[in-house]
């Protein structure tokens, strides 16, 4: 850590001391999440859901090594399993299957508004890009990994998901079709994509805690951001994280948990869709196929291209699908205000709210059926999510007049507005400014 | 780099918005005909049962008896329950003695070895065994039902939108075809294999209503209406899609309760905590109140002296 | 107002220490204790989960027709997924295993402590070696039953005799006896706890 007041690391129990000095991980721990790591005073609620990403993505792996304790990966015993064995046979097997399956939900749900966290307070610009683009990293990962548990009970909506996501491939020209075939080791969805995926499924997890544990590294070198977007100064700036900000993402925790029980024990098939309740039949297309709702965004943008233009359609929708992630990595090179925080560029924070809406509004088009409304306005909504990464954040960061920002952080917490310095961060004067500060 | 960024935009959003201008024009040039589905279909009647909301339970085990009852007399000749084992019985009140006879009186045996010559055979069912379909595959289960697949029953209410209020909407929804239909879709009759329900998603469903009303006898003399066996089938059916349904909400209240008093106690906790972190940080020197609020009034003396 | 905040401090006071210090810990304390709680309820249910389910359980009996067994005869079954020995023992088997001492035995038992009364000549056991789980010989025609005349364990030489007790070899105990109950004089259902 760079802070220079951050509490050193001294064990005072006599088997801490041994094992540290042979190991260091009881001092990686409490430099990480202990008295040890200093943290701006000034964080919100917004910054509680990376931990619950974790929480989450520890409570799939639990109960997904024991779902896999009972899960047969064939085609005629996949259903039967999930929906014989382990919901009604295995002892408490219902709770550990409807605590997977929600569970994926709420890990989307929390990982969804880290992410529009991020967007906002601009946790992606300098120093912590890599931050940011291991966890997009990361969100690849859960995408990939959520589909491919998606196919293992092998109802309706796991097989014909299966195959319009593996047909993606083939609108590649000369490659597509091969690398599908490759893809599924057939022609359609069988036991040997059902197999493999059943594998990568419990593989890919794995790999997931592996860059969150490179995510969270990087981001403990500059230390959290904060909701000014101001470094952190001096040592009235921060607080230890331990117990200020384990006491605060517990009780948080335990409320999202709260919910995520509610919904669990109450509501355990509300997200899902009763499709999936069929066994798989490559006979019959069910008559609305729709992949779990946080993928359905992307398959509105998949679905808007509906004329060809030199490239067929069904490839452009499938590059702009791809592409409307991938240009998130680029996001520190669009946006190259010197501000970070949405909360002083005011220009800047109108048009997030507009992205939001834009992107619930493709989440609504790409859950429901398509007529003639929906698909004009899924058109156009998509059109508005490019415009905005790629026309609307470079122009707006290159002519925007931020808002004044505090000196410092703690300054913002302790007086509010007023007692503010000469403003930091801008590279124009403040319109109207006057010697004297009031 | 931000050009060749910017330009990948625009070019996306320039076919999507000419996209949508095409789909618009087509839509207005070309407006598509309703069609019968989507002015006949009806949404489905709504049926309370004992196994709603949040404290639903299986407790009216009397109803549950009587919807296994018609599923026995009347469903099972065409419907599987393959998900679904004798045993699971105890769960709305039948005792061993009584499942051991409706297992071994089950009209379809299981598939067995005769022990003596080795051949395909059958025997009677235990109760260790789950229900044995009718058919012994598909192509048997469409040669007997005009090619049409009489579907399991085991998930039924969970794999269609409106769960046992469609179940029961569509064993109470047949009818004859309303003339209005006919008149506006002349092309929309029913064909002959098949049989009007407004509740199927394209009107035509290949089941032929198999209740009436008064097809079973119930030895408490239970109505038998077809009101009546329709709701205590779909009951039955409700139970049989998710035996543990009971189990789920009692847990799921203990849990409910518990998290609730966690969360208090821990915002509570947080509050202890943070309250010495905002009020208590006491800051000397230039940024201490009293010492701004001296500067402020030196300034607005030198403000009104100067 | 520039102010330079280098002279200035910033010291967290710790007002109301004392019966504060009590109170805050107590909440902390109960709000941890509580937590902690929660994680060991959690653990039930992914514990349990691994004990036999439902299904498994469901075939914990096995009815066996033993009407075919001659005297002198043994049937192999499998109760469990186990093994288990079904003899019909001679008059001749059921004095020899009569005649023996208790005390030259390693795991002391009577033919009467291992059969039903009334049907002494039914003698049912698992057919699984008490000392590493080998199925024993004996049980079929023309196989090796050792020199006490019971069951014979090629793996390391275990010597049962008539009332598959041990009596030379390493296996610590007889061959166990599961609980059955004859449901009629020619059935017996093995896993039902008889009277």
């Amino acid at each position: 850590m760079s802070f220079s007041w951050a509490k050193p690391y001294e064990p005072k129990n006599p088997f801490m001391r041994w094992l540290d000095q042979r190991l260091p991980l009881p001092r990686i721990v409490y430099n990480a999440t202990g008295p040890g790591y200093p943290v701006p005073r000034n964080l919100n609620y917004f910054w509680n859901f990376g931990v619950l990403a974790g929480i989450f993505l520890t409570i799939q792996i639990v109960t997904g090594i024991v779902l896999a304790m009972h899960y047969f990966a064939t085609t005629d015993g996949a259903f039967n399993s999930v929906n014989g064995l382990i919901m009604r046979d295995v002892n408490a097997g219902w709770l550990l299957r409807y605590a997977h399956s929600n569970g994926a939900s709420f890990f989307f749900i929390v990982t969804y508004i880290h992410i529009f966290r991020g967007l906002y307070y601009g946790s992606y610009k300098a120093p912590r890009e890599l931050v940011w683009m291991l966890g997009l990293v990361i969100y690849l990962l859960m995408m990939a990994t959520a589909f491919m548990g998606y196919v293992l009970p092998w109802g309706q909506m796991s097989y014909w998901g299966a195959q319009v996501i593996t047909g993606f491939f083939s609108a590649f020209p000369l490659v597509g079709e091969p690398i599908r075939v490759w893809l599924l080791g057939g022609y359609a969805p069988d036991q040997a994509a059902l197999t493999r995926f059943f594998s990568l499924h419990y593989l890919l997890p794995f790999v997931i805690a592996g860059v969150v544990i490179l995510h969270i590294w990087a981001l403990h070198i500059p230390g959290s951001g904060n909701p000014t977007g101001v470094d952190v100064k001096d040592e009235r700036d921060t607080l230890p994280f331990h117990p200020f900000y384990t006491a605060k993402d517990g009780w948080f925790a335990a409320f999202v948990l709260l919910i995520y029980a509610v919904v669990t024990f109450y509501a355990p098939n509300y997200l899902g869709h009763p499709d999936n309740y069929i066994p798989a039949n490559p006979l019959a297309t069910p008559a609305h196929i729709v992949p779990e709702w946080y993928f359905w965004p992307f398959y509105a943008i998949l679905r808007s291209f509906t004329i060809d233009f030199i490239l067929p359609a069904k490839l452009w929708g499938v590059l702009a699908m791809f592409g409307s992630i991938l240009l998130l990595f680029f996001l520190p090179w669009l946006d190259k205000s010197p501000v970070r925080s949405g909360s002083y560029r005011p220009v800047f924070k109108r048009f997030f709210w507009l992205l939001v809406i834009d992107v619930v509004i493709l989440g609504y088009v790409g859950g429901a059926p398509l007529n003639w409304w929906r698909t004009a306005l899924g058109q156009f909504a998509a059109a508005y999510y490019f415009v905005h990464f790629l026309v609307v954040l470079p122009l707006v960061s290159a002519f925007e007049t931020p808002d004044p920002l505090p000196s410092s952080i703690s300054e913002s917490v302790l007086h509010g507005e007023e007692a503010e310095a000469a403003p930091a961060g801008q590279t124009k004067p403040r319109r109207g400014a006057t010697a004297t500060a009031g | 780099m931000r050009f060749i960024l910017g330009f990948i935009g625009s070019v996306f959003a320039a076919i999507l918005l000419f996209s949508m201008i095409s789909n618009l024009a087509t839509y207005i040039s070309n407006k598509p005909a309703p069609l019968a589905s989507d002015v006949f279909h009806k949404e489905p009647k709504e049926l309370r049962l004992a196994s709603d909301g949040a404290f639903g339970s299986f407790k009216n085990q009397a109803q549950l008896q009587r919807g296994f009852q018609i599923y026995s007399e009347v469903c099972s000749a065409c419907h599987s329950l393959k998900l679904v084992s004798f045993r699971d019985l105890k769960g709305i009140g039948y005792n061993e003695a009584e499942i051991k006879k409706i297992a071994s009186d089950w009209k379809t045996q299981v598939p067995s070895i005769n022990p003596d010559t080795g051949e395909a055979s059958t025997r009677k069912a235990l109760p260790s065994d789950n229900f044995p379909p009718p058919f012994a595959n598909e192509v048997a289960a469409r040669a007997a039902n005009n090619n049409a697949l009489p579907p399991d029953l085991s998930l039924m209410p969970k794999a269609r939108e409106g769960g046992a209020s469609y179940i029961f909407s569509i064993l109470t929804g047949y009818q004859n075809q309303p003339a209005e239909l006919l008149k506006r879709f002349p092309d929309a009759k029913t064909p002959p294999n098949l049989h009007y329900n407004p509740y199927f998603a394209n009107l035509n469903i290949a089941m032929p209503p198999p209740l009436k009303g008064g097809e079973v006898t119930f030895a408490d003399g239970s109505p038998n209406d077809l009101q009546h066996e329709a709701q205590d089938v779909a009951a039955f059916l409700v139970w049989a899609s998710e035996p543990t349904l009971a189990n789920r909400h009692a847990a799921g209240l203990a849990v409910t309760v518990f998290l609730l008093v966690a969360s208090i106690l821990a915002y509570l906790a947080y509050q202890q905590i943070w309250h010495d972190a905002k009020r208590a940080v006491r800051v000397t020197g230039p940024l201490e109140p009293k010492n701004q609020a001296k500067a402020k009034r030196a300034k607005a003396k030198q403000g009104v002296a100067g | 107002m520039a102010t330079q905040s280098a002279e200035g401090s910033t010291t967290i006071s710790h007002e109301g220490e004392g019966d504060g210090v009590r109170r805050r810990d107590f909440l902390n304390v109960a709000a941890v204790s509580f937590a902690g709680v929660g994680a060991v309820a959690t653990l039930g249910p992914l514990i349990v989960q691994m004990s036999p389910s439902a299904d498994v359980l469901a075939l914990a009996t096995t009815e066996v027709d033993i009407s075919k067994v001659q005297s002198g005869q043994g049937i192999k079954t499998q109760w469990r997924k186990q093994p288990v020995f079904v003899r019909n023992l001679t008059p001749k088997e059921i004095a020899e295993a009569d005649a023996v001492k208790l005390s030259d035995l390693r795991d002391p038992e009577t033919l009467g402590q291992r059969t039903k009364p009334g049907h002494k000549n039914w003698l049912i056991t698992l057919g699984v070696c008490t000392h590493l789980g080998c199925v024993p010989l004996g049980i079929g025609e023309g196989e090796n039953r050792g020199p006490y005349g019971g069951y014979f364990c090629p793996c390391h030489g275990s010597m049962y005799d008539t009332a598959a007790r041990i009596r030379q070899g390493p296996a610590p105990k007889n061959l166990m006896v599961p609980d059955y109950q004859f449901t009629s004089p020619t059935t017996v259902e093995i896993g039902a706890k008889g009277k």
